[in-house]
Parts: C-alpha cells; structure tokens; sequence
C-alpha cells in the first residue's frame, strides 16, 4: 500500500516538475524575447540617430509632403485660373500647414520617437529611386520583395554550416593527431576571409575556368515553367554562394569545437561511461556533445553575426536578389528610405537569429531548464 | 628581456607563427617602400589622374611575368619620342621660311601577338600656317602601306587604330593587327624592323613640331593595367599600408578600450557594470556593415573616419564579455586585495594591477582581430564605399569586379589585391593562433 502511495507521489512530482520545466523555458523564452525587442528598438533609435544627424530623415518627409502637394494641387481644376506667383504661394502655404500637420516643426527629440515607431514598423514612405519587381516604390514593399531569397540563402547556408561543423568536430576529435586534424588547425587561419572572398574565387573557378556553375543571379532566365525545373535552377545558382558561406566558416568552427570536444572528452565521467562499456557513438552524443552544445550554440550566434554583415557583399558579388544586393544599389543610387530601411531590416534578422538561438540555448541547456541558471 | 627570449624561444615551437611573423614582416618592409617611394600626394594624384596622366599605358594590359609563362609572347609598349630624341628628326631648310621637318621612328617588333592600340602624338609650334604631315608605315617586308596626311593644330591625337580609312586599305582587318599581320597569314605577326617615317613641311620661321608614337603593348609593369590605364602596381604598393594601419589601429584601439571598459565595469560593478552590458547587447545586433555604409553615406568616406566608428562600435563587441569574465577571476585574487588594504585609488588598481595581468591573452585575441578589420575595409570599398582619395586593394577589387574582370577573363585583376588579402590574413591570423596556443596553456597539447 506504502509502495503505491509513494510511487503515485513520484509520477505527481515528475508532471509537476516537466510541467515546470517548459514554465520556466517560456519564461526564459519570453525575458530574452523581451530584453530583445527593447534592444531592438534602441538599436533602431540609434539608426535613425545617425541617419538624422544629417538631416536626411527630415529631408526625406520633407520631400514627401512636397511631392504630395504639387500631386493634390495639379489635381484642383481651380488652380489654373491663379497666376504662377499664386500658385506658388498657396503650394508652399500648404506645404508649412502639412510640415506642422505632420509636426516636422517640433523639437527632433519628439519627432524621433515618431520616426522611431515607423522605423520598427517599417512605415518609410517611398523610395526615391528603386522599385519592387512588382512596381511598388513602397519601401516596405521592396523590403518584403527581397526578404525571401534572403532568408533562402542565408538560412540554408547557416543550417548546413552548424551541421557540417559539428560532424567534422566530432569526426576530427575521434581522428585527434591525424592528418587531416592537422590540416583543419593549419587551414583554421584562412577563415579571417568572409565569405564574399571566397565567393570570388568559387565563381573564378566554378563559373569562369569549368563553367559548371552559373555567374551569379537566383533563376535562370527565362525561368522554366516546370516547378520542380525552377526548384533545381534555384538549387544551382545556390551551389556556390552557400558553398561560400560554408567554406568561409567550417575551418574556424571546426577547429574550435574540436578542441571543446577534446576538452570535454578527457573529463572523468567520459573515463567513466568508456569504463562502463558504452558505445563511442553514445558516449559522444551523451557525454560529450550533450555539456558542450550550450558552449557551441553561443559561439554559433557569433559567427553568424559575422555572417549576416558579409551577407551584403556576399549577395552583391553573386548578384543575388536578396536585402544585400538592395542595400548595394541604395548606396549606389543614394536611395535613403531604402538604406534606412535596410538598416532596421538587418536590426531585426540579426535579434530574430539570437532569439532563435537562445530558444534551442534554453532547450539544450539543463541549467536553464532546472532553473540554476539564475543563481 | 628574459621574458622576451623565453617567450620567441616557444614561439619557435610553431611553425605558422614564423611563417606568419615573416608574412607581416615582408608586408611590413612593402608598406613602408610604398610610402617612401610613391609619396602621399603622389599616390592620390596618380590614381584619380586623367587620361593626361596614363596617355601612354596599354588598357586592361597583363603584368609582365605573363610571358614567362606562354610560348607565344605578349608585346610591351614601344613609346618613341622625338622631343625626347632629337636625333629621331632630321630639320632640311627649303628656303623662304620653309623647311622639311621628318621624323623617322625605328623599331624592333619580336613578339607574337599584335600590339593593343597605336596612337600618334603631335605638338606643334607656329604663328598661322600649319604644319602639313605625310606618315608611311614600312614593315620588315619592305611593304610601304600610306597612312595618313593631315594639318596639325597645337596638339593633334592621331588615334591610328581608330582609323577605318586604313583598315579599309588594310582589307577590313583593324590597323593595330593589320600593320604587323603576315598579309599571307593575316594571323601571324611579321616580325622584324618596323619603320613610321613622318615627311612634314613647316610654312613659318621658327615652326617645328614633334611625334610621339605609342605602339600599346598588352603587357604592362609588374601587375598589369587597369580600365582607365593605371598602373595596378600603384595601388597594390599604396593598399598595403592602408591595410596594416586601419587593420592595427582597429584591432588595437578597440581592444585596448575594450579591455579598460571591461576593468572599470568589474571594478566598480553596480550601475557601471549593468550599464555596460545593457551597451554590449544592443551593439551586439546592431547591424555593424548597414551602420557603416550610413555613416559612409551620410557623414564622411575617408577611411579615418570610418576607423573611428569601427572602434567605437567594436569596443562593446562579444569581446567585453570575455575580458569581463577574465577580470572576475583577477578581482578575486590576493594581491587585489592587499592593494585595496594599502589603501591604492581605483585607478591605480585598474592600470596597475589588473590590466597588466590579462595582457598576455589581450595579445593573441588582437592579432586575430586584426584581418577581420583589413577584410572590413576591402569589405566597404567592394560596396562603394571605399576612401575616395587613396588607392586601396579593396577599390582595386570594386573596380575590376564592377568592370565585369572575372567574365572578360582579367583574372589577373582580381586576383593580385586578393592575394595580398589572404597573405595578409593569413599573416596575422597564423601568428595570432600560435600566439594563443602559447599564452592559453589548455590550447597548449591540442
């Protein structure tokens, strides 16, 4: 009877306490969602900061209303019986009126927090010189436009770089003092070049001597009508770049965690687990990877940091039609909503990619889940 | 001094870290030739010049040492003067203010391919009459082919492989082929001793003129030509210590306020320290290249400028967070502690105490920094974004990669900047990794 009791009060505790354990992910989750979204907004503030200290903020609105007026007036038949000096002063009339409705004349420290709330909703009127393919000159349309080959691209790069790392950790710490181990320490240093860099030379080889590859762009033109062709053309023209991103980190990565590995690997308890007869593949995934996955998922957020900046260059030299490549011909055409925009953009994928990260941070780490983290 | 012998005595246990102290050596010895041997002002005027300055250089030419790799070999630019030669000129008085003034340029042409461009140069000098020339072209064959007859002005270009006059003459094929080709082997060069006689007349007292023939080769100075004819060699010298000084500065300034930021935050702990962090986690996703090309835009281009908002930016990077865990450890230990008893000010403990014992990891963490902030400005100036004033290897990238190098096949272009990227890089992410293995004893068997 005793025996049931305290079994039954056993399974009461372990709901409780799985339960609890996802309270305090979420709770985790939604602190670091938190701090990051103020973060965010900071980090945009400050954007808007230094795009303004030029007054290229104002400028921009200012234009704006300006090119809204003289549309309304050409638009009001009453307007032709007035002479050109008229005209000329009902249009900057009502351009001041406008310039107070919008409140362009308060104080830049109020108008900032204006600007600030359109910055995070991406609210930033029309861009000067590019359009969307679809023909809109809304930034946040262009914007949107671009985004998907973006995360595309950068996404598969970066899933196939952690991935790839982590096996050719593992398989270099179990090869420790081989070859080829010591060819990924030589080859370490050779990730001080970002992944543009190498994509120059993956098109000289690929594209410009074999010509397997395509140059650069996402689809070939025309594109084909079949789906599934189209799916496989995107896949070849994606062959390089990602390669490129993958070829510009691995070394690094993989030397790094290798040696986390070996570290790890000489602990007491592996000695242990080997002790017990476990099998190499299970020590690994259970005493080694396991305490080290916190370690390496931190190290991970750094390099796609890293990764995200190159991202703009990246994109430009493979003429992919992402944010990069958008950002490229802002800066070329002087296009600012367009380069604010970017700004705010990037702001966003960089916190969306550590939140991200602090989720599986917050899955794979027991301290987090056991609550010890706090102390 | 012990320390110092020790410490080169283990660093001769790492072969990357010799290699990589030579590389920055050698980079080193090539920056300082550079600014000795092109000045400043030089540098600038000679990469911004006009088609003034880079009249006489080949477009889009190969560097030299191609040749020694291909049987067939590439010519170089033949350039002939008569104002520097007079002895190229022969002056005939005819009597009445009249005189014959030829000019007879003489050349050997050994090579297998035909020359890029020909172009004919003249300045003259007189009062109203111009002076009248009579050009011939006489190949090794003894053939006479006539050029052209032309009235000179003050300056007069005679661009001859523009003239479809003579390619009409020359059966259609383009003068810069046509003059050397085999007429019956269109493809082959006639090599041999190749002669332009100028027969001129001056109608004046005192009138003269002068020639200068420029058979552009297609090869060109150690590292070739770029699109408006300058010598790549200029920026190849010039980015080299725009390299390793925006690279060193970077990684030094940013390091060195990082490391006292990160002391005066675990010192003083509270406020300082939270304020601190908070800082690193918004620069943390604060998108550094997009800022960058804002600032750029926006304020100034010149690379100093953009150095300043790198450091600014780069002290409360990830690495704060390290040197702030570093200096957790050094704030326990007894000798801080018998320094706070003796009553030492907060500065001293911090300068004196505490940052000198995290120096040595400092070392190895700012020499892998450093390509990471050369890369940043090839980085920029591949965007456009590049100084506007100095040739850097970055800009020589952006324009070769904007002309479209790698589709035309001027590898050569892309690659010689690239090159010294990577060594330079390389140099300093090798010697930093040894450096690191050094310092960082559980690195030390691994």
């Amino acid at each position: 009877m005793a025996n049931v009791e305290t079994a039954e009060k056993q399974t009461v505790q372990k709901t409780q306490r799985t339960s609890g354990n996802l309270g305090r992910i979420a709770k985790y989750t939604l602190m670091k969602g938190i701090t990051l979204l103020i973060t965010v907004v900071i980090g945009v503030y400050l954007a808007i900061l230094i795009a303004n200290g030029g007054g290229y903020v104002d400028k921009m609105r200012e234009g704006q209303i300006r090119e809204q007026v003289s549309l309304q007036l050409a638009g009001n038949p009453e307007m032709a019986y007035l002479s050109q000096a008229e005209r000329e002063q009902i249009y900057e009339q009502t351009v001041q009126i406008r310039i107070r409705q919008v409140g362009l004349d308060q104080p830049f420290m109020v108008r900032s927090f204006r600007y600030l709330w359109n910055g995070l909703t991406l609210n930033l009127g029309k861009a000067e010189y590019l359009l969307s393919d679809s023909g809109s000159r809304q930034v946040r349309n262009i914007l949107g436009e671009r985004l998907t080959p973006t995360l595309l691209l950068m996404a598969s790069g970066q899933m196939l770089l952690f991935f790839t790392s982590v096996f050719f950790a593992l398989f270099l710490s179990r090869r420790y003092g081989s070859v080829i181990d010591r060819i990924v320490v030589a080859m370490a240093p050779t990730s001080a070049a970002p992944a543009w860099f190498y994509g120059i030379f993956l098109i000289l080889i690929f594209a410009a001597l074999l010509g397997w590859l395509p140059f650069g762009g996402m689809i070939d033109a025309p594109p084909p009508q079949n789906p599934w062709l189209r799916a496989v053309s995107v896949l070849k023209h994606m062959v390089l770049p990602v390669g490129a991103i993958v070829l510009s980190s691995i070394f690094l990565t993989s030397y790094y965690w290798r040696t986390f590995f070996l570290i790890y690997s000489s602990e007491d308890y592996v000695d242990m687990a080997k002790a017990k007869g476990l099998s190499d593949r299970a020590i690994e995934r259970r005493y080694v990877l396991r305490p080290t996955l916190p370690t390496i998922i931190t190290s991970f957020a750094l390099t796609l940091i890293g990764l995200w900046t190159g991202a703009i260059v990246l994109e430009t030299v493979f003429g992919w039609p992402g944010i990069g490549r958008l950002t490229q011909s802002a800066i070329n055409m002087f296009d600012t909503p367009v380069i604010v925009g970017t700004v705010v953009i990037y702001a966003y994928l960089l916190a969306l990619t550590v939140f991200l990260l602090d989720i599986i941070y917050a899955l794979v780490d027991p301290r987090v889940k056991l609550g010890g983290g706090e102390k | 001094m012990k320390v110092i012998a020790n410490f080169f005595k283990q660093l001769k246990d790492y072969p990357s870290a010799i290699a990589g102290l030579a590389i920055i050596f050698l980079m080193v010895c090539l920056a300082i030739y550079a600014v000795f041997a092109i000045p400043y002002e030089q540098a600038v005027k000679l990469w911004r010049g006009d088609d003034k300055v880079w009249a006489d250089t080949p477009r889009n030419a190969r560097p030299v040492w191609f040749n020694w790799f291909y049987k067939e070999k590439q010519p170089v630019t033949i350039n002939l003067n008569s104002a520097k030669d007079p002895s190229l000129k022969s002056v005939q008085d005819l009597g009445g203010g009249m005189s014959m003034v030829d000019v007879v340029f003489e050349f050997d042409y050994n090579y297998d391919g035909f020359p890029s461009e020909i172009s004919l140069f003249f300045t003259s000098k007189f009062n109203s009459a111009r002076p009248n020339v009579d050009i011939t072209w006489i190949t090794p064959d003894g053939r006479e082919i006539p050029m052209s007859n032309m009235a000179l002005s003050a300056s007069n270009t005679y661009t001859i492989s523009q003239d479809n006059a003579l390619s009409r003459r020359l059966r259609g094929v383009a003068p810069e082929k046509g003059l050397f080709a085999d007429p019956n082997d269109p493809s082959k060069v006639v090599k041999g001793t190749y002669k332009m006689v100028i027969e001129g007349l001056v109608f004046e007292e005192g009138a003269d003129y002068d020639a200068k023939l420029v058979v552009y080769g297609k090869l060109h100075g150690l590292a070739g030509t770029d699109h408006r004819r300058r010598d790549i060699t200029i920026a190849l010298l010039w980015g080299t210590p725009v390299a390793l000084s925006f690279g060193l500065l970077a990684a030094v300034g940013s390091s060195l306020i990082t490391m006292m930021l990160a002391a005066a935050a675990v010192w003083f702990g509270g406020w300082v320290d939270a304020v601190i962090r908070r800082i690193n986690e918004i620069v943390m996703i604060l998108p550094l290249l997009p800022i960058l090309i804002m600032v750029g835009l926006f304020y100034s281009r010149s690379i100093w400028a953009i150095l300043g908002v790198v450091i600014l930016l780069g002290i409360f990077g990830s690495s704060i967070l390290s040197y702030r865990s570093m200096f957790l450890q050094v704030k326990q230990s007894g000798y801080i502690e018998a320094a706070r008893a003796y009553g030492a000010s907060s500065g001293r403990i911090i300068f004196r105490y505490m940052i000198p014992k995290v120096i040595p990891v400092l070392i190895p963490g700012f020499v892998t920094q450093v390509p990471s902030y050369v890369f940043l400005e090839a980085t920029l100036a591949v965007l456009n974004l590049g100084d506007p004033l100095l040739p850097t290897w970055g800009k020589l990238l952006n324009d070769a990669y904007s002309e479209g190098a790698l589709f035309t096949g001027h590898f050569y272009w892309v690659l010689q900047p690239a090159i010294l990227l990577v060594l330079t890089g390389l140099g300093f992410a090798m010697l930093g990794f040894a450096l690191d293995r050094i310092f960082n004893p559980r690195l030390r068997g691994l």
